[in-house]
Formats: C-alpha cells, sequence, structure tokens
C-alpha cells in the first residue's frame, strides 16, 4: 500500500483491527460496522479572487446490531477503544428498546473486485497548488474582461465494512473537482471537471471553454417558449439521469409501485442505454456498497427498454434474489441507489449535434430541477449559463433562460442522436455519472 | 473547552493571524422513522469537532478535525494559517470585518421536556397510532412517519475576545400517506412535506402536532387525489395555505437578500440575486400589505439562537417594509462594504463548515384577513395546500412551485379536490399582487430543516412565520 501521510488517512491495517475488536466485543447476534474517513479541501473563488478555502479531517463510525430480532444502529466521529465502547453500546441499547420486528440479513462474505480509485497526486494536493490553478483560471477570465467564480476541491477517503458473518472491505478513494461560473456584463458560462486524479484536471482546458461559453453567451434575448428540438450538453444529460435513479431505478420504488420503469416494455428511444457499474474505472468506482455486498453491474434500459433495477438486501430479500450491491448506509428507509450511471455514447461528434435541426435549443446545463410528477417522470427546472438559438444547424445567438416542464422518458423516447464521446459527472451528492450529449426530437419550456 | 479554545486562538496568532476564531461542538441526532405498521429505523448520532477560521495577510483560511486533542490544534491552525496565505495568493480585495465583536455570555434553546429523556416507546406509539389511523383508508400504499431530536452544544471564541456557550434543541415529527394506481402516485404529509414539520424546543413541540387527529384525513386524502381531475390551467386568484407561503417567502425573498449573493460569493453554486444593492430603499418588491422580518428571537423557530456563528447577538430586522425593499441578511464582512454592522445571520452546519449567512427566522408579518374569508371573496381561484415540488432560477425571479392538494374556489366558495397543481410566477411581480395575508390566529413559525447552500455544501435550519396569502393574476396550471 501507499503513503497515506499526505492526506493524514489512518492506515488501512489500524481500521481493521479496530473493526475487528468492535465484532469481537459485540454481544449482539450479528453486527456490523462500517468507517469512513476523509480528508478534504475546497478553494472556492469569487470576482477572480479567493474568498473561502476549507479544510477538513474526519471520520465516522457506524455501527448496526441485530439482537433478538432487533435492530439498533448509532455512529459517532471517533475511532479509539473509548469510542468503541460507547457506539457499541448506543446501538445496543437502541436496538433494546425496540420490540421485534423484520430484520434487514446482513450479507455473507463474498470477495470484491480490487478497482484503483486512488491518486497520490490528489491525496497529495496543496493549498498552494489549488491557489495556482485559480489563479490561471481567474487570470484568463480577467484578461477576457471578465469575472470567474467557482470551487476546486481535492478529496481523499477511505471506507471500511465488516461484519460478524464475516464480511470485511476496505477501499480507499480520491476525488479532484473543479467548477466554475464565468461572467461578463450581460451573461456568464459553465464547466466543470472531475477525476480520480489531480493531473487530469486541465486548467487551460476548463478556462478555454468557460471563457469561451460566457464570451458568446452576452445580451441573450427572450424566446417564446414552446417545444423545440434540444441538444443537451453533458452537464443537462447527467442530471436527467440522477434524477431517473432518483425516481425509478431502484427496486424499492418498483416495488411500492412508484416507479415509472416497466421491465421488458420500452420506455425509451431505441438508441438509448444506460447501466450501473462501480467496477468501471472511468467512472468514480467503488468495489462494494455501504451493506458490504460486492457491486454487479446492472442494465438499466437496454435499447430503449427497461431491463433491470438495482437491489439491496432488503429489496433482495422480498424479490427472492440477490443483492445486486446498491445498498446505502444503515438505517435506510430510501431503497437502493443506483450511483455509477453511464449511458452509451453515439457516434456523432459533439459539435455535429445541432447540423440537422433547423430551430431549435442548444443548453449548456440545467438548474434547480425537482420533480413533478414522478411516474409520469416530469421533472421542472430552468436552463442556466449558455442556452442558445440553432437555426440551420448553427448556434446563432444567446437566449434568455427558460423553465421547462417535461418528462424524461417522452424526451428520450425522441433521441436523434448521441455524441460519440463522454464525460464524468461528479454528483452533487454522492456518486457520478459518464454520459454523451443528445439531441432530442422535443423538449417543452414552460416559461 | 475553554482551555481548547485558548490554545488555538494562542496559536493562530502565533503563527501570524489577525484575526481568528474557533467553534467547538457536539452534536447529537435521533431518528425514528415507523413505516407501513411497524419501525423501520432507529438512529442515534453523535458528532464532535472544532474548526478554526483565520485571517492572514486579510485573506480566508479555514481548517477543522473531529480529533478534539491539543497535539491536533497545532495541526489544525497551522492548516488553517497556510490555507490563508495560498488565499493571499489569489485575493480580490482585503478582508474587513468592521467593527470587534465582544460577545459573551450562555444560551438555552427554551424547552419544557428535553426530548432525549422521552422514552423511545412513547416516541414508537405515537407514530404508530398515526400510522394506523392513515391505513383506515383502503388505498393508502405506503404510510411513513418520523421523528428527529437535535442537541448541539457550541462554543465560540474569538481573537477580539468573545466567549459564548450555546445548547440548542431541535424536535420534530411528521406523517405521510402515499397512494398508488398503475399510472399515478399522490401523497399527502402532515404537518408539512420534507419528512417532518420541525421546531426550537423539547418533546412538548411533538405532542402539539397532534399527529394522530390529522393522520385519518391526510389518508382520505392521498386516495381521493388518485381519481382527482387535474389542475386547470389559466390564470386566476391563487390562495396558498400558510406552509406554501412559507416556502415562497424562503425561496424568492429569504434567499435573495442574502448580501453574500448578492455581492456573487455564491455565483457558481446557489447563484446571485436580482435584489442588487442599487435596488435598496427603492424596489417595490412587494404589495403595502408584504412587511417580511427576518427574526432570531422568534419562539419555536429553527432560527433561533443566542449569537451567530460570528458572534454576533441574535437580532430582528427588516427585510420588506410594506412593500419596500429595505435591508439584507448580513455577515460581518458583507455587512461592511455596505457601511453597516452585521445583523447576524451566520451560521455553519456543524463545526467543520465556515458560516455562511443563512436565513435566520424570515417572517411574514401577520396580515388582517382569514382563509375563510379570502375563500369568500374569490370567484375564479384555486387553493394550493402543501408543497409538493418547488424550483427556482439562480436569481431568484423564475419560479414555479406543486403542491401534493388544491381545491378550486367559485364564487366564494370551496369546490373541487384537484390533483397535480401548479403556479408559477416572477417574484416581484408575484408579491405585489398579494392582496390578503391571513392575521395573528393564523399565523405559525414554519421549520425548513433542508437549505441547502455553499461549497462544501451545507444544510441550514431556518424557518418562516407565515399565514396563509392570496395572490391576483397567477398563471396556474403548468403541466407537461
Amino acid at each position: 500500500m501507499k503513503s497515506l501521510q499526505t492526506a493524514r488517512l489512518t492506515d488501512a491495517e489500524a481500521i481493521k483491527q479496530f473493526t475487528d475488536d468492535l465484532l469481537e466485543r459485540s454481544p449482539a447476534d450479528q453486527t456490523e460496522v462500517m468507517v469512513t474517513e476523509w480528508d478534504s479541501a475546497l478553494t472556492r473563488f469569487a470576482n477572480n479572487g479567493i474568498h473561502q478555502n476549507v479544510a477538513e479531517r474526519n471520520i465516522s463510525v457506524r455501527v448496526r446490531v441485530v439482537k433478538d430480532g432487533r435492530t439498533g444502529v448509532a455512529s459517532q466521529n471517533q475511532m479509539n477503544p473509548d469510542a468503541a465502547v460507547n457506539v457499541l453500546d448506543r446501538a445496543l441499547a437502541i436496538a433494546a428498546l425496540q420490540p421485534a420486528g423484520d430484520v434487514v440479513p446482513m450479507p455473507g462474505p463474498a470477495p470484491a473486485p480490487e478497482v484503483e480509485a486512488w491518486s497520490e497526486a490528489t491525496a497529495g494536493a496543496s493549498p498552494e497548488q489549488r491557489a495556482d490553478f485559480v489563479q490561471a483560471v481567474c487570470a484568463q477570465a480577467g484578461r477576457a474582461g471578465l469575472k470567474a467564480f467557482g470551487a476546486y476541491s481535492t478529496t481523499a477517503a477511505q471506507l471500511a465494512i465488516a461484519n460478524s458473518l464475516g464480511v470485511s472491505h476496505h477501499h480507499r478513494s480520491t476525488q479532484a473537482a473543479v467548477n466554475s461560473v464565468v461572467m461578463g456584463e450581460a451573461g456568464s458560462g459553465y464547466a466543470d471537471r472531475s477525476a480520480i486524479d489531480v493531473a487530469d484536471l486541465d486548467r487551460e482546458e476548463l478556462a478555454a471553454e468557460v471563457i469561451d461559453k460566457a464570451a458568446r453567451n452576452q445580451h441573450a434575448q427572450p424566446i417564446e417558449p414552446g417545444v423545440y428540438e434540444v441538444v443537451l450538453e453533458e452537464y443537462a444529460v447527467a442530471e436527467m439521469l440522477e434524477f431517473l435513479s432518483f425516481m425509478g431505478f431502484s427496486a424499492l420504488a418498483a416495488q411500492e409501485e412508484r416507479s415509472f420503469m416497466r421491465l421488458g416494455e420500452r420506455i425509451t428511444g431505441e438508441p438509448v442505454a444506460i447501466w450501473d457499474d462501480g467496477l468501471d474505472r472511468s467512472g468514480l468506482p467503488a468495489p462494494f456498497d455501504f451493506e458490504g455486498v460486492p457491486k454487479q453491474r446492472v442494465d438499466l434500459i437496454k435499447n430503449g427498454v427497461a431491463t433491470g433495477l438495482v437491489y439491496d438486501q432488503l429489496t433482495a430479500t422480498r424479490a427472492g434474489r440477490p443483492s445486486t450491491g446498491h445498498g446505502l448506509p444503515a438505517p435506510n428507509a430510501e431503497g437502493p441507489f443506483a450511483v455509477n450511471l453511464f449511458m452509451a455514447p453515439g457516434s456523432v461528434a459533439k459539435a455535429q449535434l445541432a447540423s440537422g435541426i433547423k430551430r431549435g435549443i442548444w443548453i449548456t446545463r440545467f438548474w434547480y430541477v425537482r420533480i413533478v410528477q414522478p411516474k409520469a417522470s416530469v421533472i421542472t427546472g430552468m436552463t442556466r449559463e449558455g442556452t442558445f438559438l440553432i437555426e440551420d444547424g448553427k448556434l446563432t445567438r444567446p437566449v434568455k433562460d427558460l423553465r421547462f416542464t417535461e418528462s424524461i422518458l417522452k424526451a428520450l423516447e425522441g433521441t436523434q442522436a448521441l455524441s460519440q464521446t463522454t464525460k464524468l459527472q461528479a454528483s452533487e451528492y454522492f456518486g457520478a455519472s459518464r454520459v454523451p450529449a443528445v439531441h432530442l426530437k422535443a423538449f417543452t419550456f414552460t416559461s | 473547552m475553554k482551555d481548547l479554545a485558548d490554545a488555538a486562538l494562542n496559536a493562530a496568532q502565533l503563527k501570524g493571524a489577525a484575526y481568528a476564531d474557533v467553534r467547538i461542538s457536539h452534536h447529537v441526532q435521533q431518528n425514528l422513522t415507523v413505516k407501513n405498521g411497524a419501525l423501520a429505523s432507529v438512529s442515534d448520532d453523535a458528532n464532535e469537532g472544532f474548526g478554526v477560521r483565520v485571517i492572514v495577510d486579510g485573506a480566508w483560511g479555514f481548517a477543522g478535525s473531529s480529533r478534539l486533542e491539543p497535539a491536533e490544534v497545532e495541526v489544525v491552525v497551522e492548516r488553517a494559517v497556510r490555507i490563508a496565505k495560498a488565499s493571499g495568493r489569489v485575493r480580490a480585495g482585503r478582508v474587513e470585518l468592521g467593527a470587534p465583536v465582544t460577545s459573551k455570555g450562555r444560551y438555552r434553546t427554551p424547552l419544557e421536556r428535553d426530548p432525549f429523556g422521552v422514552p423511545l416507546s412513547e416516541k414508537v406509539d405515537l407514530l404508530l397510532h398515526a400510522d394506523a389511523a392513515m391505513g383506515a383508508t383502503r388505498g393508502v400504499t405506503i404510510r411513513e412517519g418520523s421523528m428527529e431530536f437535535i442537541r448541539e452544544t457550541k462554543v465560540f471564541a474569538s481573537t477580539e475576545g468573545a466567549f459564548t456557550e450555546q445548547e440548542l434543541f431541535e424536535s420534530g415529527a411528521g406523517i405521510e400517506a402515499t397512494a398508488t394506481s398503475p399510472e399515478d402516485v399522490q401523497n399527502r404529509s402532515y404537518p408539512n412535506s420534507f419528512g417532518r414539520h420541525q421546531g426550537a424546543g423539547g418533546y412538548e413541540y411533538i405532542a402539539a402536532l397532534e399527529l394522530d387527529r390529522h393522520a385519518g384525513r391526510i389518508g382520505e386524502e392521498a386516495v381521493a387525489l388518485l381519481t382527482a381531475p387535474q389542475c386547470p390551467s389559466g390564470v386566476k386568484t391563487l390562495i396558498l395555505d400558510a406552509s406554501q407561503t412559507a416556502l415562497q417567502i424562503h425561496e424568492s425573498c429569504g434567499h435573495p437578500t442574502e448580501l453574500d449573493r448578492v455581492f456573487g460569493m455564491e455565483a457558481a453554486y446557489a447563484g446571485t440575486s436580482f435584489m442588487t444593492p442599487e435596488k435598496l430603499n427603492q424596489l417595490r418588491y412587494g404589495s403595502p400589505v408584504v412587511t417580511i422580518t427576518a427574526d432570531a428571537l422568534t419562539p419555536t423557530g429553527l432560527g433561533t439562537f443566542g449569537w451567530d456563528d460570528e458572534g454576533v447577538p441574535a437580532q430582528r430586522t427588516f427585510l420588506v417594509d410594506k412593500g419596500l425593499f429595505v435591508g439584507y441578511l448580513t455577515s460581518r464582512e458583507t455587512a461592511s462594504v455596505l457601511g453597516q454592522q452585521s445583523n447576524g445571520t451566520m451560521r455553519a452546519d456543524g463545526w467543520n463548515r465556515i458560516p455562511l449567512i443563512r436565513m435566520t427566522n424570515v417572517n411574514l408579518q401577520p396580515g388582517a384577513s382569514s382563509l375563510e374569508q379570502m375563500v369568500s371573496e374569490t370567484n375564479d381561484g384555486i387553493y394550493m395546500e402543501t408543497n409538493r415540488s418547488w424550483s427556482i432560477d439562480d436569481k431568484r425571479l423564475n419560479f414555479q412551485f406543486g403542491t401534493q392538494l388544491a381545491y378550486e374556489i367559485r364564487d366564494g366558495k370551496r369546490g373541487r379536490l384537484l390533483k397535480n397543481a401548479t403556479y408559477a410566477g416572477i417574484t416581484p411581480e408575484f408579491w405585489n399582487s398579494c392582496d390578503a395575508v391571513g392575521g395573528p390566529s393564523e399565523w405559525k413559525v414554519w421549520g425548513l430543516a433542508n437549505c441547502g447552500k455553499g461549497q462544501p455544501p451545507q444544510v441550514a435550519h431556518v424557518a418562516h412565520g407565515a399565514a396563509p396569502a392570496r395572490f391576483q393574476r397567477v398563471r396556474v396550471g403548468i403541466l407537461k
């Protein structure tokens, strides 16, 4: 194992010793202990200068016990012998106070494949390195007569999960992410990047994209709302995918009849393929879930047909099948969650996606998306930082941001083309999507 | 606690900080969920640590750690100072905090019954009773109830001499009934959406909600909504219940009056604001019945405390006075730019985050009307209750909200139940169309425990005093 000194994470062997000791000490019928530790830093900038600059070292020890058909969960952010006693006692006390009931079964041991998700460069990133990156973006924006805003973060983390049935997994990961809005007097642009290795974040490329977008998006004029042919950049596509995952890819949503997924039926256009794969290093991989189950690839939509759902221990037990490794930390009333999403690319260069559109709208990203009708997959939100009119295959002028209200599945039904390249989009919360840009036949703007 | 705080402040000064503050917090939280007649989960979470904020050469640095140990204090302060020096490489200007803040004292949330002393069985029984009442209606397919209790002790100390100690309590609960059909999902929740209704206080707050008394009604309403007609599309008079009015205040007045947003400090994430400084004391934000205050002294409000996380005392200030935009939510740094003193709204989501400008209790002052009167005066309108979806642009102008339940209003009377109700508007146009606000008897403080802002993300617990309110010429029924 490589040195963990730079990110100040606890040695994996020390964590294993801690979890082993806690499991040994527990009088419960079944015990699970999950340790999450992270050392992260974030440099935030506005008006071409750093205005917030923070770092955090933190840990979480979460213990689930099952005793006499009763479950208790407790957590605390200390990892030492006293803390182990304390958190275990609290979990046992909660379990003892409960009526006996259904218990979510803990998984038995199963090997999880090794997935490299660690970068020494990211773990060792310094505040000076972050400042230099920000300086480059701000300086270029300043030279263009624009102002840069954004955040640049580096995180090193590790997750260990063990239970009394023999599960014992450990995984460490890094993530570097930067987002930037660049503003002029009358408009703005947006770009972001995420990677496991900080060296993969190219400051020149990011600055060029966001400054170009801002420069083109000045003095936008309003356009009549209505139904338009659209091109969605990867930022917008990834957000749609996240909402699909939230509303319908979970087995719990299906079991509770809340999901739009009708397995075996075509629910989108034929070119659409969406899957979840926690082992693909082109995403932000994690080899096992928060219940200690190894992750499986799940095809969710294939050739436009709904083909699968993601399961955790509870929903898998109800369905009489194994978990797919998509459980969240206990106690979890939300059900399983697909957090390593992929959408298949097409064969068209991104720059050519607008070429066949007589009159349409090019959308950079969405903002403040919310669910309107979950079963119909209807969402609403605004466009933001780069909305352009397409005329005769060319982006002719910026238009004022529009509100859309649209069914995601209906929009994807009209999938005309997908870009041949894909982009990694880290979620605002956790997980990530790798998606292409898409050309859709119809998209409804309501104001 | 004081020794650790002193050590951090001394170390910061020795390493060159012109200003430093330290927050040490211990946060405990209990959550329980009942689902479909059974206890689904109980958890007990504890979280402690400290964070040090420094200014070196006019630039900010911050670092925090969960390890409350003397050796870690040195490491964390060193890290904060190094970060501040790095900030100084790319400085847009020097940080100025204005007059020193030297607050001292102790504050504890007033409460009658410590929620952590209430037996778990009592809490579970209350939720199970409500669950059973929701299930009495055939067709309710999912029943959920939850409670959340928080106790946070925090110490704040600064190199200016401030030293405050606070013990803050929150209690919250809520229930939700869902009805499904092959084509549709409808849900009703009480007292509010977003999982639960929460306030600063003890278990007495939960008892007063009378969850079991309202459970049967929301079960019936969820099932009835499945077969209810869609909310019609058009331009109509809109009457909002108090909880939806509270969210409207939150999104369209609370956020745009945050002065950090106005100055671009949130531009790359939450956005900016249409309420720019040249509009102060000029913009007719709303009609004369619209007066909005930020009041950190409101009883039971989630934005009620002794001092903010810069040590500034809790206070009441006007944001909108009889329709005129008159004030911002401010911090020491942002207020000094306008030549003002902070009005005490800086709060952090724990020891590991820096404080940001957050709403306290942003309250629409009660009016002279009532829900009954508003309905009786309306010929063609829609009444909407309990939020279902919410979306607003990054300047806080263009919004669209949906509610769980709606009723048609015809000729002064409540008519058909309607589903999938939505309305949309532009903030100043909407508030200028407000012609009636309910009186003190219908005014209530609504807790929102899910307000997101900042990078890394922070969640604030805020509140809004609100009563039912009426708006004219509103676009409703925006549906795909």
